[in-house]
C-alpha cells in the first residue's frame, strides 16, 4: 500500500481489529488465552478445590461439611502417614544419590569416542521412555517370590543358598522399589549430563592437562563446576518426580507389606480412592505440597546462585 | 582426547559400559522372553534343577492370543493412541502459541507469567488427582477419553511452552522484524517465518509430549472405570491380575506390545527426542 | 518516492530517554546517513521510522502521511539488517519473493522483479540456494535484493556492512553507492563508521546521547564541525584537541597553553576577542600539521617530541608530545623521522578550530 498521496498531510489510522493484532499486548493476550483456560480449569481450580476438600468431611457420594483442620489433625496421629512421610524422604534421598552417581558415571563413559556410540546412547535411554507401569511389571516378575530370575542367577553364582523374598519383607521391598527407580532414572541423568558435558569445550580440559592437572583434578576443578548448573536442574526434575512417585509402588507392592512401603501418593490413593474418604485423601496429597514447595524453592535459589557465579 | 593403554580402556570404559547396557536392557529382554514362553516353562520354581530361564525351546503365541481374544487389548491400544495423539495436538497448539508470546512479545507481566508456567511444569499429577477426579465428575467427563484428553495438557502444555520458549528465543528477532517490514502482519510473520523455522522444536516437543501422555498412569487409573475405556497401562494392571493371580505371560505380552508404539516413535526421532529432553533441562 | 520528516521525535524506554527532540527533513531521493557512537539513539530512530518501535512523542511522516500508528507492513519501506535476517528455511528466490507475495503480486510480476534485481546484484546463479549455503558477501547481496524487488518508497539500512570483512566492506560500499545512484530511492542508513558515513551520505546526521549534533553534507561536517564532538568524531585519525586560554598579544588574540602559543587567524579572531581570558578548546586535524619550514610564521609553530612513528606508506603519522598534551601529525612519507626526535611542527592557521570550553560549541 503506497503512501504517496499528494496534497495535505493525512493521518492514517488502521482498523481497530488490525491495530489490536499488531499491538504486542493484545496479541499476547490472544496467544496465551487457550493455555490460561486449560491450566486455570484443570490446575488452579483443582488446587483450590483440593484445599476445600481437605478441610471438609466429604466422602464418595457425600459432600460432607466444613470441618476445618480435622483431617490434618487425624493424619498427625496416624502412624501409617508418618511411615509414608519417612519413606518418601528416604526413597527420594537414596535414589537421587545413586541416580546422580551412576548417571554421571555413564555420562562420562558415553562422552568418549567409540564406534556405535549413537546406537548405545539410543538404547540406554529406553528405560526412560518405555511406560513406567509396563517396565515395572517386568521388574515385579523378576522379583517374583517363587519364579525370580534374580534369585536363580545369584544362586547359580553361588552368592545365596536360600531364596530372597524381595517384595515380601518391608525393608527389602523398599530396596527393590528403589532399584527400579534408579534403573529408570539413570538414563535421564546420563543423557542430560552428557549434553552438559558436550557443551564444555575440550580445550579447557587440555589446558588443565598442560597445566599439570591429573585426570581426577581435571574432573573436580574443571568439568564438575561447569556441569553444576545442568546437574542442578536435572536434580530438580528428578527430585520432584521421585517425591511424588506413585506408579512404582502401586505396581510393585501396592504399599504393602502391611502398609510399610507407602509414599504420599500411594497412601492418598489408598485412602481417597480405594477407601472413598475423599477429604482425607486430599489432605494426604496436599500435605505433600509444603514439602515440595520448600524443596523447589531451595533448589531454584541454589540454581540461581550457581548460574550467577 | 587423552587416551591410555588398551587394557585400561577395557577396564575403565568398555567393561563398565557393557555392564550398564546389560543391566539397563535386561528387563526388556525378560519381557520378550516371557511373552513367548509356554506357561509350563514359566512357572517352574527358581531353584528347580531343569530350569533354564534365559531361553526357550518351545516359543508360543498363546499369551498374545489370550490378550487379543480374552481381553480388550486392541481397544486399549486404540484408546491410548487416540488420547495421546489428541492431547499432544492440543498441547502443541497451546504451547507453541504461549511459548511464542512469552519468548518474543513485550507485554506487562511477561516474566512473571513465564515463571508461573515453569511452576505449573513442576506440579506433579499426584498432587491434584483427587480434587480433579471430583471436577471430572462434575463436568460429566468421568469414564470418557475426554477426561484424559483435557487433563493431560495440564502437564504437557507447560512442558511444550517451556521447550518452545527456548527454541523461539534462539531465532533472531530481525527475521520477524524483516517479515513485518516486508508486509506481513505480526500474525503472518509468526505463521510464515517463525513457526516454520521452529519446526524441529515443535517435533521434539510433540514426540516427548506423546511419550509422556502414553506413560501417564494415575489419572487414567482414577478417571476411567469400564474395561472398554481403559488405556493399556491401566487395562493390563486391572484385567490381567485377578486377586493375587498374575497372568504373567499375557502381562508381559501386554507390556511388550504396549511399549512398541512408543519405541517406534522414539526410534524414528531419537535425535529430536534427545535434543528436546536436554533442551528442557537447559531451558 | 517520498520524503521522510521527523518532527520533535522522542523515545523513552522506561526511564531512559534515548531519542531527544529529533527534527529532520530527509529529502526525496536523498541518501541520509545517521552516524554516532553505540547507544546514541541512531538505531532507535531508524526503528521508529520502520515502525518496529513505538514513538513516545512526536511525529514521523513518510510522504504526506503521518505514519505513527501505521504498522511496518503498511509503510512501504524496505530494510536491510546487520545480520541480513535472511529466512533460513527459504531459498534465495523465495526470500526475495516473500514481500511481494505478502502484497499479493502476480506470480509473473514477482518472477520478473526477482530476475531484474538478481541481475543488478549479480546473484542470478544463487537463486535456488538456501541462505546457509552462501558466503557473507552473497548473503549481503541477497538482503539487498530482497529490499530492491519491493521497489519501496524508502530504504532503511541498519549497519548493513559491519558483519563483512574489511576488504569486502569497501567493495560493498562502492556498490551501495552505485546502486543508490541507479535506483534513486530515499535511503536512511545507520552506521557507527564515520568513513561509511562520509563516503555514502548525501548528507550526514551526527548523533550523541539521543541528540542530533549536526546535520550536513560530509565536507561541511569535516570543515566546519558544529561542536567539539562532531569535530572529534568525523575524520581519521581524529582531530587533536588542546585546552587553551584565550589571551591577547599585542592587540591580536592568541591561544595559550603550556609549551604553546598560537596566533588565531582573522576568521576566528573577531569571535575570540569577545572571550579573551576565558578557557577554550583548540582543535587541529593531523593532516593540517606539517614539519615547520621557512614559510611558516613563528607564532604558528611549536616544539614536539616524537614518541611513536607509524609508517602508513601514503603518509607518516607522528604521535608527539607537546608540553602535557599529545598531538598527532600526518606528515609527508618522504620525511625521515625517528622515535625520540625533537621536531619543530607548524600548523595551517586557516584550518584551526576553536570550541567553547563549557558548551563545546564551535566559536
Amino acid at each position: 500500500m503506497a503512501v504517496t498521496a499528494l496534497g495535505s498531510t493525512e493521518v492514517v489510522r488502521p482498523s481497530v481489529r488490525r491495530r489490536r493484532l499488531e499491538d504486542e499486548r493484545w496479541l499476547a493476550l490472544v496467544l496465551l488465552m487457550p493455555t490460561a483456560i486449560l491450566l486455570g480449569l484443570f490446575i488452579a481450580y483443582p488446587f483450590f478445590e483440593g484445599v476445600m476438600l481437605s478441610l471438609s468431611s466429604a466422602r464418595v457420594g457425600d459432600p460432607g461439611e466444613f470441618v476445618w483442620f480435622k483431617n490434618f489433625v487425624k493424619l498427625w496421629h496416624d502412624s501409617i502417614f508418618w511411615t509414608a512421610v519417612w519413606n518418601t524422604f528416604w526413597y527420594t534421598a537414596v535414589t537421587t544419590v545413586f541416580k546422580l552417581g551412576l548417571g554421571l558415571w555413564l555420562a562420562l563413559l558415553l562422552n568418549r569416542h567409540f564406534r556405535g556410540k549413537a546406537i548405545v546412547r539410543a538404547f540406554v535411554l529406553l528405560p526412560f521412555i518405555i511406560p513406567t507401569v509396563l517396565s515395572t511389571f517386568a521388574w515385579k516378575w523378576m522379583f517374583d517370590p517363587t519364579f525370580s530370575v534374580i534369585n536363580w542367577s545369584l544362586f547359580k553364582l553361588g552368592l545365596i543358598s536360600a531364596r530372597i523374598n524381595w517384595l515380601g519383607d518391608a525393608d527389602l521391598a523398599m530396596t527393590s522399589i528403589m532399584i527400579v527407580n534408579i534403573w529408570r532414572g539413570v538414563p535421564f541423568f546420563a543423557i542430560s549430563l552428557l549434553a552438559g558435558l558436550q557443551t564444555i569445550s575440550p580445550e579447557l580440559n587440555e589446558a588443565a592437562a598442560i597445566d599439570g592437572a591429573r585426570p581426577w583434578n581435571r574432573f573436580w576443578y574443571v568439568t564438575w563446576p561447569l556441569l553444576l548448573p545442568v546437574t542442578m536442574v536435572v536434580m530438580l526434575f528428578s527430585v520432584i518426580q521421585t517425591f511424588a512417585d506413585f506408579q512404582l509402588v502401586y505396581v510393585m507392592t501396592g504399599g504393602g507389606p502391611a502398609n510399610a512401603t507407602h509414599l504420599f501418593a500411594t497412601y492418598a490413593y489408598q485412602i481417597g480412592i480405594v477407601s472413598g474418604l475423599l477429604s482425607e485423601g486430599a489432605a494426604v496429597s496436599l500435605a505433600m505440597f509444603p514439602f515440595l514447595f520448600v524443596i523447589v524453592v531451595a533448589q531454584l535459589l541454589y540454581i540461581r546462585r550457581v548460574e550467577v557465579r | 582426547m587423552i587416551e591410555g593403554a588398551l587394557w585400561r580402556r577395557w577396564a575403565f570404559s568398555y567393561l563398565p559400559l557393557i555392564l550398564f547396557v546389560v543391566v539397563l536392557l535386561f528387563p526388556f529382554y525378560w519381557m520378550i522372553i516371557t511373552t513367548f514362553r509356554p506357561d509350563g516353562e514359566l512357572y517352574r520354581p527358581w531353584n528347580a534343577p531343569n530350569n533354564m530361564p534365559f531361553w526357550t525351546t518351545k516359543p508360543t503365541l498363546e499369551h498374545i492370543i489370550y490378550l487379543f481374544e480374552e481381553t480388550s487389548f486392541a481397544r486399549w491400544m486404540f484408546n491410548t493412541m487416540f488420547i495421546a495423539a489428541i492431547s499432544t495436538l492440543i498441547s502443541l497448539f497451546c504451547g507453541v502459541l504461549a511459548g511464542y508470546a512469552l519468548a518474543r512479545l513485550n507485554f506487562p507481566w511477561a516474566g512473571s507469567l513465564g515463571t508461573l508456567i515453569f511452576i505449573t511444569y513442576l506440579v506433579p499429577q499426584t498432587l491434584l488427582f483427587i480434587p480433579l477426579a471430583e471436577i471430572i465428575r462434575d463436568f460429566r467427563l468421568g469414564d470418557t477419553p475426554w477426561s484424559l484428553i483435557l487433563t493431560y495438557p495440564t502437564f504437557l502444555i507447560p512442558f511444550c511452552t517451556w521447550l518452545m520458549m527456548g527454541y523461539f528465543k534462539a531465532i533472531p528477532k530481525e527475521l520477524e522484524e524483516c517479515a513485518r517490514i516486508d508486509g506481513a502482519s505480526r500474525w503472518k510473520a509468526m505463521a510464515y517465518i517463525i513457526i516454520p523455522i521452529a519446526v524441529p522444536g515443535i517435533l521434539s516437543s510433540g514426540i516427548i509430549a506423546f511419550t509422556l501422555s502414553w506413560n501417564e498412569f494415575i489419572y487414567a487409573l482414577v478417571f476411567l472405570s469400564s474395561p472398554d475405556q481403559k488405556t493399556v497401562a491401566v487395562g493390563v494392571t486391572s484385567e490381567l491380575i485377578r486377586g493375587d493371580v498374575f497372568f504373567w505371560g499375557s502381562l508381559m505380552a501386554g507390556a511388550l506390545l504396549g511399549s512398541v508404539p512408543v519405541a517406534i516413535v522414539y526410534s524414528f526421532f531419537v535425535e529430536h527426542y534427545v535434543s528436546g529432553l536436554t533442551g528442557s533441562v537447559k531451558g | 518516492m517520498a520524503e521522510v520528516t521527523l518532527h520533535k521525535l522522542n523515545k523513552k524506554f522506561d526511564t531512559t530517554h534515548v531519542v531527544k527532540d529529533v527534527d529532520l527533513q530527509i529529502r526525496d531521493k536523498e541518501f541520509m546517513v545517521f552516524v554516532g557512537p553505540s547507544g546514541c539513539g541512531k538505531t532507535t530512530t531508524l526503528r521508529m521510522i520502520a515502525g518496529l518501535e513505538a514513538i513516545t512523542t512526536g511525529e514521523i511522516r513518510i510522504g504526506n502521511t503521518v505514519v505513527n500508528e501505521v504498522p511496518p507492513m503498511d509503510r512501504d519501506i524496505a530494510m536491510v539488517f546487520q545480520n541480513y535476517a535472511l529466512y533460513p528455511h527459504m531459498s534465495v528466490a523465495s526470500n526475495m519473493a516473500f514481500g511481494l507475495k505478502m502484497r499479493k503480486f502476480e506470480k509473473s510480476e514477482i518472477e520478473q522483479r526477482i530476475k531484474r534485481a538478481a541481475a543488478i546484484l549479480g546473484i542470478e546463479q544463487l537463486l535456488h540456494r538456501k541462505p546457509r549455503q552462501l558466503s557473507g558477501g552473497q548473503r549481503q547481496r541477497v538482503a539487498l535484493g530482497r529490499a530492491i524487488v519491493r521497489d519501496p518508497a524508502v530504504f532503511l539500512f541498519d549497519e548493513p556492512l559491519s558483519n563483512l570483512d574489511a576488504k569486502l566492506r569497501v567493495q560493498m560500499r562502492v556498490e551501495l553507492k552505485k546502486l543508490h545512484e541507479r535506483l534513486a530511492v530515499t535511503s536512511v542508513y545507520v552506521t557507527h563508521d564515520q568513513v561509511e558515513a562520509m563516503t555514502l551520505g548525501d548528507r550526514v546526521v551526527v548523533m550523541k546521547d539521543g541528540v542530533v549534533q549536526q546535520v550536513g553534507e560530509p565536507l561541511e561536517l569535516y570543515n566546519t564541525p558544529a561542536n567539539r564532538f562532531v569535530a572529534g568524531f568525523i575524520g581519521s585519525p581524529a582531530m587533536n584537541f588542546a585546552e587553551v586560554t584565550l589571551a591577547e598579544n599585542g592587540g591580536h588574540p592568541v591561544a595559550e597553553a603550556p609549551g604553546l602559543r598560537i596566533a588565531l587567524p582573522d576568521a576566528l579572531a573577531a569571535r575570540a576577542r569577545a572571550k579573551v581570558g576565558r578557557k577554550a578548546t583548540l582543535g587541529i586535524r593531523p593532516e593540517d600539521i606539517h614539519l615547520a619550514g621557512a614559510a611558516d610564521a613563528a607564532d604558528h609553530c611549536f616544539e614536539a617530541n616524537v614518541e611513536v612513528v607509524e609508517q602508513l606508506g601514503s603518509e607518516i603519522l607522528l604521535d608527539t608530545r607537546v608540553g602535557p598534551a599529545t598531538v598527532v601529525a600526518s606528515v609527508d612519507p618522504m620525511v625521515k623521522v625517528r622515535t625520540h626526535d625533537k621536531l619543530k611542527l607548524a600548523l595551517n592557521p586557516a584550518r584551526l578550530h576553536l570550541f567553547d570550553a563549557e558548551t563545546e560549541a564551535a566559536i
